[in-house]
């Protein structure tokens, strides 16, 4: 990885929730900002600069909305720059924000993703009419259903992986206090009666529509070293996207995912990523993903993830390799924010303050983001190490 | 901070883009600014793109545009919301890293199917002020007005700089409104549209994209024989509110002009979006112009403002002007927002 | 804006607590404004480009045309003008079948906003025409459900004649033909690294 060492000095959260209405928008952003300058030890002065991100402004009804919310981020007078890569905004957002670090702009750099889907209808926005087009698509999981049947068909996996994916996230969220869904008395067989929404996407295996923001604030290696908690440091930053539709691309497992995650795992030196990482955040919007994902990443062979799964590796409670232990997307989704959620979380983890969904020992982590089409993809690993 | 530079550009504006889709209007224009240079994507390491759902109507917008740069084999790739100018700022960055040594900027806006004016009303304030709907031109009057009851400016002032516009824009093929014939009296009759604002006063919309290549040192010499070298760049944002700013100011250009060295050396030549005659008078005084600088040799913004590249078109612009060897030191400038609200400052350099 | 059910409405206890509502003392006593309704509308005019134009004019007569790209010679449908994976011009036009098959799809069973008259159950799918290198999205209909498969041959159920015109929905949907299926390993955006294996040419996707 080139440029400068670059650490992760403080993270925040908002609660998650389906409608935040005792704040604005400003007000949201302004209370997940405000937690990641706290745990960093630092004030509004000592930040040089921001980079908010979110998805499409169609979901509030707000155009370019880091103008209006420059005040609540106290970035009068300082620079802002407003990321919008589809679903993997909230990962692109860090690593644009960790490259004004590593390209030594700044020193302390505050980044943040959010989303207040409550003020307008995130289905509605993800469905407008193209014009000359014929309105058969209601929302996200009407387009990623067929690729979830396709990897079904061509991996053989068992029908109810999904809902072994979805049961584990909502369970790992009970230990997460933001999380948006907190289901105590959910049962598996609960999960797999759901109704089906997208078959082969069950009601119970997507994720929610959530109100809230997630912050960080990044700093350069003399930030990090100077900083008085624990720090996680940025080992390897990637981003790739491809084309939406072209003959012969493989919606299952897109290259770009392939190559993102090759590349990142150069940076950082790691070469069997199943043993050297310790923890992964995932975005994993419905539940089929994570063994989709697994295999693209290199933890499991090709058609294999859905095995990692059913053995139980990815659970938080004796796994291997566990897998969104926040309770991922599936138990939060402040869509412009859900990516920056996943890179916080793996930063929380090495720096072993994730609380109770906390992984004993954790030392490296993945947080991985992908937007659009299954065609943008952003990931960084972090350590507890300095690089 | 790594030597990089314009070594390229596209630059294409029109009234209406009325039956050319945004990825139709950006495959000649990228294959254009790539192959001056004699480049393909599989040369370019670091692709950015700036753009507005808004605008387009539709969310994800950027995302059919993508299919414009051939991307596949995948790419490295980021987009922001903003105009082009920001988006090669990041480039800039990714540049700074020091992992690639080349970056494809590029940015468009067709408004022509909306309502330009009422599209930007939807940047306000969300819970105060847009659902008042003030339309575009009449906060820029706001601001307008003020300025000229502050005694900073006159309405002949004003005039005067819609008049250079127009002459200045006489050839550039990509300016709607030029005129040699404009007068300060002629202007002055026309019917006002936002009072104090009379149509030359405002820009003129147009429809369009830019593309710019980067390059980082010696790859930079080797693909252009008078690169314009960023000596320095970068942009601040003001606060939003109208009521809690003075209008007839914008601090975070005077800023952002200061902290990318712009008053270091004589400039040649400035390439303001100013997207008013009072935002150009506003502007040239924040960014301490003096009058040894040619201001909008192009027309500016003024003679065609595409909404998302019309900051990218100035720093084209202004590149273009050092590689041809008519200028040795440049400022771009680009805006987004009210009244001025952000501002980005690029200053540029021959060798 | 269409209200539509919002998915995990879960019980309030079991939503994680956030900081308290609190007002100053002045207004202790008056009635919160928890909310407020600020519609938004904005029109635009959209304008079919040349190649959209051509599409919807040859379809209104039951023509389905596609793009081949000038690179390698793949079909696009519906037509852009742009091949995407080279980035270039394809504004050669082709006219299609309106028969292929299903390379993947979607049992939906919610409503789409805007579209009464589809009814639950629905399915969509990709439907990959016959000569075509990529597929685009349509409706399955003329079977159960339960009965679609990936690699279903299907062709197209035009509207009556009198109904056609220069619209993306002349097709009122795609149903089985009764042929047998293209094998799994050979269906959707499979097709295209076969044809170049076959061909010679190397793919690596």
């Amino acid at each position: 990885m080139g440029g400068e060492r670059t650490a992760v000095l403080g993270v925040g959260q908002t609660h998650y929730r389906s409608t935040r209405g005792d704040v604005s928008m400003a007000g949201l952003v302004r209370e997940a900002a405000m937690r990641a300058l706290e745990d960093a030890g630092l004030g509004w002065s000592d930040i040089d600069a921001v980079v908010i991100g979110k998805a499409p402004d169609f979901f509030e009804g707000l155009m370019m909305p880091e103008l209006y919310l420059a005040d609540a981020l106290g970035c009068v007078g300082k620079p802002i720059l407003r990321v919008h890569t589809a679903g993997s905004v909230g990962g692109s957002t860090a690593l644009v924000a960790a490259s004004l670090i590593q390209g030594r702009i700044h020193r302390r750099v505050l980044t943040l993703g959010f989303e207040k889907q409550s003020e307008s209808n995130a289905t509605w926005a993800l469905s407008l009419p193209q014009p000359f087009s014929v309105s058969i698509n209601a929302g996200a999981g009407g387009y990623f259903s067929p690729i979830i049947r396709q990897y079904m068909a061509r991996s053989g996996a068992p029908e109810l992986v999904g809902c072994m994916v979805a049961f584990k996230d909502r369970q790992h969220a009970l230990s997460n206090p933001y999380a948006h869904l907190r289901q105590h008395d959910l049962t598996f067989d609960q999960v797999v009666e759901a109704p089906m929404l997208w078959d082969p996407i069950r009601f119970s295996e997507t994720c929610p529509s959530s109100d809230g923001a997630c912050a960080m604030v990044l700093g350069d290696e003399a930030a990090g070293d100077a900083s008085p908690g624990k720090v996680a440091w940025v080992h390897g930053t990637a981003m790739r996207s491809e084309a939406n539709n072209f003959p012969g691309r493989d919606e299952v497992n897109p290259q770009a995912s392939r190559d993102c995650a090759v590349d990142l795992f150069r940076q950082a030196g790691i070469t069997d990523p199943r043993r050297e990482i310790d923890v992964v955040e995932m975005y994993v919007p419905f539940s089929w993903f994570e063994p989709i994902w697994l295999e693209s990443l290199g933890f499991a062979e090709r058609d294999r993830g859905w095995r990692m799964v059913e053995e139980g590796a990815t659970r938080l409670d004796g796994g291997d390799l566990p897998v969104n232990c926040s309770g991922g997307v599936l138990s939060s989704n402040p869509i412009g924010a859900s990516g920056m959620i996943r890179f916080a979380e793996a930063a929380l983890q090495v720096r072993g303050m994730a609380g109770e969904h906390q992984v004993d020992g954790a030392r490296v982590a993945l947080g991985h983001a992908y937007g659009g089409g299954a065609q943008y993809f952003a990931m960084w690993v972090v350590g507890a190490d300095k690089p | 901070m790594r030597e990089v530079a314009v070594v390229s550009s596209a630059i294409y504006q029109v009234e209406a883009l009325t039956f050319t889709t945004d990825v139709q209007l950006m495959v000649p224009l990228i294959n254009e600014a790539r192959s001056a240079v004699g480049l393909t994507q599989a040369d370019i390491g670091f692709t950015c793109s700036g753009s507005s759902d808004f605008l387009a109507g539709q969310g994800f917008s950027f995302v059919q545009t993508l299919d414009a740069v051939g991307a596949f084999p995948p790419i490295s790739e980021s987009h922001v919301e903003m105009d082009g100018a920001f988006a090669l700022y990041e480039a800039w960055v990714k540049l700074q890293v020091g992992e690639v040594d080349t970056a494809l900027v590029y940015s468009y806006g067709k408004s022509s199917p909306g309502s330009r004016r009422d599209v930007l009303a939807v940047q306000l304030d969300p819970y105060t002020v847009a659902p008042l709907w003030p339309d575009a031109h009449a906060v820029a009057a706001l601001q307008a007005r003020l300025l000229l009851e502050s005694g900073a400016v006159s309405a002949e002032g004003l005039a005067e700089i819609a008049v250079r516009s127009q002459h200045h824009a006489v050839g550039n093929p990509n300016a709607l409104r030029a005129s040699a014939g404009a007068t300060v009296a002629g202007v002055l009759s026309e019917p006002v549209v936002a009072d104090p604002l009379r149509a030359s006063d405002i820009a003129a919309e147009s429809d369009g994209g830019c593309v710019v290549v980067l390059a980082a040192g010696d790859r930079a010499r080797s693909l252009c024989e008078r690169p314009a070298w960023i000596r320095g760049i970068d942009h601040r944002i003001d606060a939003h509110g109208l009521g809690v700013r003075d209008l007839t100011r914008s601090p975070s250009a005077a800023l952002a002009a200061q902290m990318a060295g712009a008053g270091q050396d004589r400039l040649d030549l400035a390439e303001l979006h100013g997207p008013t005659t009072s935002q150009e008078h506003i502007l040239a005084t924040e960014l301490g112009l003096g009058a040894d600088t040619v201001v909008n040799p192009s027309g500016g913004a003024l003679a065609a403002d595409t909404l998302m590249a019309a900051g990218l078109v100035r720093i084209a612009e202004a590149a273009r002007r050092i590689s041809s060897g008519g200028a040795d030191r440049a400022l771009a400038h680009a805006t987004s927002g009210p009244c001025l609200q952000q501002n980005l400052v690029c200053v540029m350099e021959g060798e | 804006m269409t209200d539509t059910p919002v998915p995990h409405e879960v019980p309030a206890d079991q939503v994680a607590e956030g900081p308290p509502i609190q007002l100053p003392p002045s207004i202790s006593d008056v009635e919160p404004v928890l909310s407020v309704r600020t519609p938004i509308r904005l029109e635009y005019d959209f304008i079919p480009s040349a190649a959209a134009q051509q599409y919807l004019r040859a379809y209104a007569s039951k023509r389905i045309l596609g793009n081949r790209s000038p690179v390698d010679g793949a079909v696009f449908v519906p037509p852009r003008g742009v091949d995407p994976r080279n980035g270039v011009v394809a504004d050669e036009m082709v006219d299609l079948v309106d028969t292929g098959h299903v390379g993947s799809f979607c049992i939906t069973h919610l409503p789409i906003p805007g579209r009464k008259d589809l009814p639950v159950p629905y399915v969509s799918a990709w439907i990959h025409l016959d000569g075509a290198d990529i597929g685009f999205l349509g409706l399955v209909a003329g079977c159960a459900a339960a009965d679609v498969r990936i690699g279903m041959r299907v062709r197209a159920v035009w509207k009556p004649d009198a109904e056609l015109g220069a619209t993306a929905e002349n097709v009122l949907h795609w149903e089985p033909t009764g042929q047998p299926d293209v094998p799994i390993d050979e269906a959707g955006n499979r097709a295209w690294a076969l044809k170049q294996s076959a061909a010679g040419g190397g793919e690596d996707a």
